[in-house]
């Protein structure tokens, strides 16, 4: 395994059971996802690009193969063991943001400090510092309800990085945004998330944000078809 | 986590009112009706809780309550006298008559005929006048239930005359009673006087009420009297508990109560179980994405309970209060004179409470637990 590989994935199969039939949605993936870089993957809807995320992230079991999270074979960990592995280690941000619609910027942002039994005042003050470096510290107190689209993606992005995780994933955190705003969250990701020790994948249908990545993968029918810095021509 | 999950909960008003307004709908239905059941079967023993002297009754084997009675030859009244352990007996008629209002209505009324030395029979305390008025000719106390039947127009009873199955009557005095279970309007006069309203039989003595020597036990008592003289003799709790078993026995009211609290209790499921999983429903993505982060299942389950736990210590509250409320808005009513709310019933309803949120709780977490947190993705 290589030395800076934040994700170290070997034959990785997913099935899924559908009616009498079982459908195979990845064919055995070996990938290394290494720190300090915006990691793409991207493919056909229904290439298997979600699904491979998720089991990388710890919330959905390979059929085979293991995956290795900073050195921790994580589908070898009790349940609970694993929750507390993806509490301390990895940061979500989801196409739906999810934010708890009755609490305010700030606590949304604070929910994993919380979860991780901090104080409600400390983790609003962590938080409300890293939304000042997301340019929205002056909406710290509306409700989810209150902010436009890439106001609450961005405190989507609060909450994910809020506790300082070694592996962030995002799944098309820009498509319910418009152009502008999707690339500014971009931007603005990549300006914050990106760091020598911390790892970033990002699965994305958006074209228009493949020139902000260090490394792109392609996925096509549960295959990966290309591994490099730009995209293939063809695509 | 606690605080996010009161927050979620709260914050959705709509839903948060909704769950308090079931479960208060329930505690309210449950306590209020049990309460009402309880207080109006025990009127069946307000005869015996109007006579609060006696400690033993006295009355023919087929007797049944104060209400459900069969006279005694009068020399019964000596013979109890005549067993050890009997402190005192006087003689105690209960009959109904006719009466004729002053507006010409006919009306039936409880005839009760206390001691004429001792005025044992009577309720202790008196709403005008003084038991002692009952010496005055043709003397009647009426009961402060029966001035509300008799007297509608808010006349002052004192003075009034009646017609009592032909007989004249004059109200004197009003007594501090408990209503009777059909609240029927009593009349209280001296046993000698009560004799010549009620129309001749052989038998008029329907009770005799004895108190017992110091040392003796009322069930003691009872006992020898039941051996020396062949008639039933009760003791004031055995002869309430009668009253009162007699009502659940002969009436229909147990049944219709019982269907209200069950009805209560099935339309809290029913409010708070729909409310409750909406609630989460709506929410099932944010414990997703709980879960996702790294929330445990056992934190989940606290924080559902934990919004149970609000929903039901409020709504239960709510619900008390209600039944509080409603039981004094209503004091003034004589049909709920002397409620009250034994402390069983609420601590009932709380264990209804309990329940519907245990059920319905568990219910939608469930399908909290049941969330894959990959579903966040999709
Ligand atoms: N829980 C599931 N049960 C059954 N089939 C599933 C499940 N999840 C995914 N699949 C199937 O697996 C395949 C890959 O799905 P996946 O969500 O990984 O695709 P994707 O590349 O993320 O697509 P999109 O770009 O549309 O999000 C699809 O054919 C899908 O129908
Ligand atoms: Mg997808």
């Amino acid at each position: 395994m290589n030395a800076e590989s934040a994700i170290c994935a070997r034959g990785i199969i997913r099935d899924f059971q559908a009616g009498q039939s079982t459908i195979r949605v990845l064919h055995g993936i070996d990938t290394d996802i290494r720190s300090g870089e915006m990691t793409y993957v991207v493919g056909e809807s229904g290439s298997g690009k979600t699904t491979l995320i998720s089991i990388m992230c710890g919330i959905l079991w390979p059929t085979e193969g293991e995956v290795q999270v900073f050195g921790t074979d994580i589908y070898s960990l009790s349940d609970t063991e694993l929750v507390n592995f993806r509490l301390n280690n990895i940061g979500f941000i989801f196409q739906q943001y999810n934010l708890i619609p009755s609490i305010d910027a700030a606590s949304n942002a604070a929910v994993p400090l919380i979860a991780k039994g901090m104080a409600i005042g400390p983790a609003r003050e962590k938080a409300i510092e890293l939304l000042e470096k997301l340019n929205i510290s002056d909406q710290a107190n509306k409700l989810p309800n209150q902010l436009s689209g890439g106001q609450q993606q961005r405190v989507a992005i609060a909450r994910a990085l809020v506790h300082e995780p070694r592996l962030v994933v995002c799944d098309e955190p820009t498509a319910a945004l418009d152009a502008s705003s999707g690339r500014r969250v971009m931007d603005l990701l990549r300006e914050v998330a990106v760091a020598p020790d911390r790892a970033c994948i990002i699965v994305t249908h958006d074209n228009r944000i493949f020139d902000l990545a260090d490394r792109i993968l392609v996925l096509e029918d549960g295959r990966v078809t290309h591994d490099g810095t730009d995209m293939p021509e063809d695509h | 986590m606690l605080w996010i999950a009161i927050r979620m909960l709260t914050g959705d008003a709509q839903k948060f009112y909704g769950l308090l307004f079931g479960i208060a709908f329930s505690t309210l239905l449950i306590t209020q009706q049990l309460t009402i059941f309880v207080n109006l079967i025990e009127r069946g023993a307000s005869g015996v809780f109007n006579a609060p002297e006696a400690e033993v009754w006295v009355m023919d084997p087929v007797s049944r309550t104060t209400d459900v009675n069969y006279a005694m030859p009068s020399t019964a009244l000596d013979e109890v006298r005549s067993v050890p352990g009997v402190e005192w007996a006087v003689p105690h008629l209960r009959a109904v008559a006719s009466v004729r209002t002053g507006t010409g209505d006919l009306e039936g009324v409880a005839i009760i005929g206390v001691d004429d030395a001792t005025l044992i029979g009577m309720p202790e305390n008196m709403v005008s006048e003084t038991k002692s008025v009952l010496s005055q000719p043709d003397s009647v106390v009426i009961d402060d239930g029966g001035v509300f039947n008799l007297f509608e127009n808010g006349e002052d009873p004192i003075g009034q005359r009646l017609e009592l199955n032909d007989q004249r009557a004059v109200i004197r005095g009003v007594a501090d009673s408990i209503p009777s279970f059909t609240s029927q309007v009593v009349l209280y006069t001296k046993y000698s006087q009560a004799l010549n309203y009620v129309p001749g039989t052989r038998n008029r003595l329907t009770f005799v009420l004895a108190g017992v020597t110091e040392g003796e036990t009322a069930a003691g008592v009872a006992d020898r009297i039941e051996e020396q003289t062949g008639l039933k003799a009760e003791t004031r709790e055995e002869f309430a508990d009668a009253g009162v078993d007699f009502i659940v026995e002969n009436t229909g009211i147990p049944t219709n109560f019982g269907i209200t609290v069950v009805l209560g209790f099935v339309v809290g499921v029913a409010i708070v179980g729909l409310t409750f999983s909406l609630f989460i429903r709506d929410n099932i993505k944010q414990f997703g994405a709980l879960k996702a982060i790294g929330v445990t299942n056992s934190k989940i389950v606290g924080m559902v309970s934990a919004q149970a736990a609000l929903v039901g210590a409020v709504g239960y509250a709510l619900g008390v209060i209600g039944t509080v409320t409603f039981i004094w808005a209503f004091s003034g009513n004589p049909f709920f004179k002397g409620f009250y709310i034994p402390w069983q019933i609420p601590l009932i309803s709380l264990a209804a409470v309990v329940i519907i949120l245990a059920i319905t709780g568990w219910i939608a977490l469930r399908s909290v637990l049941n969330t894959e947190p990959a579903s966040v993705f999709r």
